[in-house]
């Protein structure tokens, strides 16, 4: 009687939940759902069989290979710089801090396209520094950690600032290195939101798309990553095979998802 | 002392290689013969049609992204329907997306023999699927800036007014919007920023046809391609302003959150 009267105001506060979150609910199955629904069914029409012979020939191999590679090495460059750049932006001071600070986000909200572009003015055929990264492998590299940089230093900085400073002095004052300072004291502690970091950095590496196609050019087996391999096979009328590959990237972004996921349970269960 | 600098040589180097010196060279590129050759680049009916088509898709898809967004966010907070876990689990899948497979999904689903292939009106290679595709793209930002709020201001002020009789929508106006209106402000700011900015879903879905569905970023690829570096460099450069633009009002929110 009494949990009913409780109950009753609390019900019509929500106002008319089932309208709110049906119409929720109908928008991402509008967007997101059904037309991944249809890509995965375009994937499956052909039967298991067909699908790997489509995904496994030998230019979409070569171009899975190339994207895990590229991907494995921006996570491992992320890892260090991406760090690095947190602690100096958190313990470090130095004129225009707060400038550089602000400009950490910016692969965020330029364009990719722009980025690749911006890379191809000066370490492309007419950058005149010396160097020509167009239609390299080193060139779609360097495009992957423009547009990753944000990642790691976005996650790792807010841990590093509530990390008390007096920890690491104290660890000092016992006699400890800076490097066994920064293993035992700091490393573990940032090491969640690194992990996170850089599986975000590895999603957008593995379908990164914009930030590359200038710099790659269109070359199967050399620079083709994944995404181009898609991209060409889409303008060359071969949706199948287009799709084929597609879905797997869907199965990899999917699988990091639920990984940050687990990461970000284990985190909050760690601080209770 | 040595290996703090040590540290912030290595790091802030690596951002100047990696991040500052393209990006400034390609404002130098763009003004190093002065205004004119700009201002001709950036005002040939090509360009304005592509950043008016770039205007128009983000008018439609960041108020339909702010508003379904908020309507998410309140579904995954608040409302325990069967299926919200799906929501849930989705909203977060566009920013780990490649916007390639974004870009197949639709092309597969409005296209020839797809399943809504049949539409009395065009979808595909035409402005109703560039909007889908930006709408996918950015459908996170509001959604993940306001379910942490909504997490933290619980329900208890809500409920008060419901028991002092307010309507659903007034509750929602005086009590709820207040609250979470720097959060909405501030994916408001990366949802436009995404729209504006996005190359590959819509470069599969629109076709790219130079003065009828070619966008601003498209408009950079093909100028490039086709050896008009002045054309890349001189749109690159707009839209590289509005990206600043855009960290400015990140920052501006993000100060207005703090004093509020």
């Amino acid at each position: 009687m009494s949990a009913q009267a409780v109950e009753l105001p609390r019900r019509r506060s929500l106002g008319t939940p089932t309208i709110g979150s049906g119409l929720a609910l109908g928008y991402i199955s509008v967007i997101v759902l059904i037309p991944l629904a249809a890509l995965v069914a375009k994937g499956a029409a052909g039967g298991w069989h067909h699908f790997w012979q489509v995904a496994w020939n030998p230019e979409a191999r070569a171009a899975l290979e190339l994207t895990f590679m590229l991907a494995g090495g921006v996570v491992a460059i992320n890892a260090v710089t991406g760090t690095a750049l947190a602690w100096t932006l958190v313990r470090d001071d130095f004129p225009g801090k707060r400038v550089v600070n602000a400009i950490i986000d910016l692969p965020f909200a330029l364009p990719t396209i722009v980025a690749g572009l911006t890379l191809l003015a000066l370490y492309g055929p007419t950058g005149g520094v010396g160097v020509n990264v167009a239609y390299t492998r080193w060139g779609v590299l360097m495009a992957l950690l423009f547009v990753t940089l944000p990642f790691v230093v976005r996650t790792v900085q807010p841990t590093l600032l509530e990390l008390d400073r007096e920890m690491e002095e104290a660890a000092a004052s016992l006699g400890a290195g800076r490097f066994t300072t920064f293993r035992r004291i700091i490393f573990p502690h940032v090491l969640p939101a690194l992990l996170s970091g850089v599986a975000l950095a590895f999603a957008r590496a593995i379908g990164e798309f914009g930030a590359v196609i200038l710099i790659a050019g269109n070359l199967p087996f050399k620079t083709e990553v994944a995404s181009l391999y898609v991209f060409e096979h889409i303008n060359s009328d071969d949706p199948s095979g287009a799709s084929a590959l597609a879905v797997l990237m869907l199965v990899v972004s999917l699988v990091v998802l639920l990984g940050i996921g687990a990461l970000r349970r284990l985190a909050t269960r760690h601080d209770r | 002392m040595t290996a703090r600098r040590g540290i912030r040589v290595f790091s802030l180097g690596y951002l100047a290689v990696i991040l500052i010196a393209p990006v400034a060279l390609i404002f130098w590129r763009a003004f190093e013969h002065g205004l004119h050759p700009f201002w001709l680049a950036i005002s040939n009916p090509t360009a304005v049609h592509a950043l008016k088509l770039t205007l128009e898709v983000a008018i439609v898809a960041v108020p339909a992204n702010t508003v379904f967004g908020i309507l998410c966010a309140l579904a995954i907070v608040r409302h325990r329907i069967p299926g919200m876990g799906l929501v849930n689990a989705f909203v977060d899948l566009p920013l780990a997306l490649s916007p390639v497979v974004v870009g197949l999904a639709l092309y597969l689903l409005y296209g020839r023999g797809g399943w809504f292939g049949g539409l009395p009106f065009h979808v595909l290679f035409a402005l109703p699927s560039m909007v889908l595709a930006t709408i996918f793209v950015s459908l996170p930002f509001v959604v993940r800036e306001v379910v942490p709020v909504l997490r933290e201001i619980g329900t208890q002020q809500e409920e008060a007014a419901a028991t002092l009789g307010s309507s659903a929508l007034t509750t929602f106006r005086r009590i709820t919007l207040p609250a979470i209106r720097w959060a909405v402000a501030y994916g408001v700011v990366l949802t436009m920023a995404r729209s504006l900015g996005e190359f590959g879903a819509v470069s599969i879905v629109s076709g790219g046809i130079a003065g009828r569905t070619q966008v601003l970023t498209q408009y950079v690829q093909a100028s490039y391609e086709n050896f008009d570096q002045t054309g890349a460099y001189a749109a690159s450069v707009l839209l590289a302003a509005l990206a600043i633009v855009t960290l400015l009002a990140m920052t501006v929110v993000r100060h207005g959150d703090r004093s509020a």
